[in-house]
């Protein structure tokens, strides 16, 4: 798996690893994070295909959160610590020791909205199914995460954490 | 090398696991579980019965979990006696194992109260997943089953039932169901919906009397209500609650109330020797006082937290409170505080009800800080209060805000973010 751009340190076997960030100050509110994220979670990954055709339309892992005159787009962040793996009745949530995503097996994921009412960002909703939870994977096949490449103000920083 | 010993292997001793060997990787761990194969999840029991789960799905943690992680799992074994001065556990079979640390993490048991006809054939309690691959057995051959309680466990086998095809009457002493965590509007809207999916709710009412089948006395064949009414059934499921399993403590010198008291790193007050879970009270931030909450997820961060501590990484236990998240029968709900605070100039009530869109928002607060929260049909905003709740931010400027559909973290000031937040995001 190519998680976006992970690679060692020198001699540790210490992977750097990506978070993204949101630059307030930089977000006009214009939703395209929402529509690439869309995008890149569909069927097609082709918009009008997954706008117009795909039943249940694909939903956005990332939110613009909009409080005017503020406004910033938020996803899961992979917390280090995160409440969501903690508290999943299920062991769907789960923290991946490797590259620090935490990751969501939807067909472990019994929909007991428990990672919904811990996670303190607000990041995670509950599938277009209404079964299951979704939230950001980071994109882990993309070099940049949807969002952020897609971010026309430089918004969304795709950041190199240390693990 | 300090040597570990956990006794019950649910999620206080998963959770209890994993920190020990985020620090030790190398220690000597011993988990003892009366189950043979523990590392499943018990709230998913009632998906097992609806047949939603296969019993692969209710492992929350890979097959291989105990080897991984280097634990010698002493499974299908119990735990009888401890030793606290020579630091022993004595085994069903006569044996030892000797610790340097102990977590005690041994659960709840049902709590059956004495009904007369209760060892009939066709009664069951619902916690474990022996209690649930009984009842599924049962299925096939019932028609009709009475739920004792309408509690969580009680809202959880019914649905199961359901789904299987049963027709149950589920019996609640309160006046509504799910009474502790809801309050009687939200309860309300579970009800109906759990009506409508052909449910008999009888509430004020408990089961005085279990009878048996005209031609075998020894099977379930109705129950007797306390106003006398009679319900045929084949089965009972008797769900009122659960209470700490302390037995293995008893004639020690460790602590109790109700259950097992801990401090805020989950330490009795006996040196060495931890406890989490359903058996312990730990504390409640909300009640600010440690009390009972067997929920999965406390269980699961109080064993974390014991577990760093007794491998010797300082960590402490943030709280807990009363917190569910509910699923069944298609109406998400989320619960958390107080949710019926009594009458009295102290709290600040704000309501959202909209009745035609089924959905109902309530948040109860106390000097303009959050101590309720109740979410029906709209709950993904849930977290961020619940993160204000913990924090105990002062909510007056934007509390009319909360309820909002548009709420989040955007609505929450720079200045506010920056300290709830900290780092970048």
């Amino acid at each position: 798996m190519n998680v976006c751009s992970r690679f060692r340190l020198g001699k540790g076997e210490v992977y750097n690893m990506k978070r993204i960030i949101a630059k307030e100050e930089y977000c006009m509110g214009c939703g395209l994070c929402e529509v690439y994220c869309t995008v890149q979670h569909s069927q097609s990954k082709d918009v009008i295909k997954a706008y117009n055709r795909e039943i249940p339309r694909p939903l956005s892992r990332v939110k613009l959160e909009v409080h005017k005159p503020v406004s910033f787009a938020i996803q899961c962040r992979h917390c280090e610590d995160a409440p969501c793996v903690t508290a999943c009745l299920s062991g769907a949530m789960q923290k991946d020791e490797e590259t620090g995503l935490v990751t969501h097996n939807a067909d472990k994921c019994i929909g007991c909205w428990t990672c919904i009412m811990v996670c303190p960002y607000g990041a995670i909703k509950k599938d277009t199914s209404g079964k299951v939870v979704s939230k950001c994977d980071l994109c882990s096949e993309l070099e940049v995460p949807a969002c952020v490449a897609s971010c026309p103000n430089g918004a969304l920083l795709c950041k190199e954490v240390k693990p | 090398m300090p040597k570990y010993v956990i006794v019950g292997a649910s999620a206080a001793g998963i959770g209890a696991v994993e920190a020990i060997r985020e620090v030790d990787p190398v220690g000597s761990l011993t988990v003892i579980s009366e189950e043979a194969c523990p590392q499943y999840s018990r709230p998913m029991i009632s998906d097992l019965v609806s047949g939603k789960a296969e019993f692969d799905k209710m492992m929350c943690r890979e097959d291989q979990f105990w080897e991984k992680k280097g634990v010698q799992a002493l499974t299908g074994r119990t735990a009888v006696r401890l030793n606290l001065t020579q630091k022993w556990v004595a085994l069903d079979k006569g044996d030892h194992v000797n610790f340097d640390k102990l977590l005690i993490a041994t659960g709840g048991m049902p709590f059956v109260p004495k009904i007369e006809g209760a060892e009939k054939e066709g009664v069951f309690s619902f916690t474990t997943l022996s209690d649930a691959e009984v009842l599924a057995e049962k299925i096939e051959s019932a028609g009709n089953a009475v739920v004792v309680g309408g509690g969580l466990i009680g809202v959880s086998v019914t649905e199961a039932l359901v789904k299987r095809g049963l027709r149950v009457t589920m019996v609640e002493l309160k006046g509504n169901i799910l009474s502790l965590i809801l309050d009687p509007t939200a309860s309300e809207m579970v009800e109906n919906v759990i009506s409508n999916a052909g449910v008999n709710i009888v509430s004020g009412q408990t089961v005085q009397r279990i009878l048996g089948k005209p031609e075998a006395d020894n099977v379930v064949g109705g129950v007797v209500l306390t106003n006398g009414d009679l319900v045929p059934c084949d089965l009972v499921i008797i769900a009122i609650g659960v209470i700490p399993r302390v037995e293995l403590i008893s004639g020690t010198d460790v602590k109790t109330n109700r259950g097992i008291i801990v401090d805020k790193f989950m330490r009795t007050n006996v040196s060495d020797v931890y406890a989490s879970g359903d058996v312990a009270e730990a504390y409640d931030f909300v009640l600010g006082e440690n009390r009972l909450l067997p929920l999965w997820p406390l269980a699961q961060l109080e064993g974390k937290v014991a577990g760093y501590n007794m491998a010797g990484k300082k960590a402490e236990y943030p709280g807990g409170t009363a917190m569910s998240a509910l699923k069944y029968f298609d109406i998400p709900i989320i619960s958390i505080g107080i949710v019926n605070p009594r009458e009295d100039d102290a709290y600040e009530i704000l309501v959202k009800h909209q009745p035609e869109r089924d959905l109902y928002k309530k948040i109860v607060l106390k000097d303009d800080v959050i101590v309720g929260l109740t979410l029906v049909n709209d709950i993904e905003r849930a977290g961020v209060i619940f993160h204000l709740m913990k924090n105990c931010v002062k909510v007056k400027k934007f509390k009319q805000e909360l309820l909002s559909e548009d709420f989040s973290l955007a609505t929450l000031s720079r200045s506010l973010r920056r300290k709830l937040y900290p780092g970048e995001y």
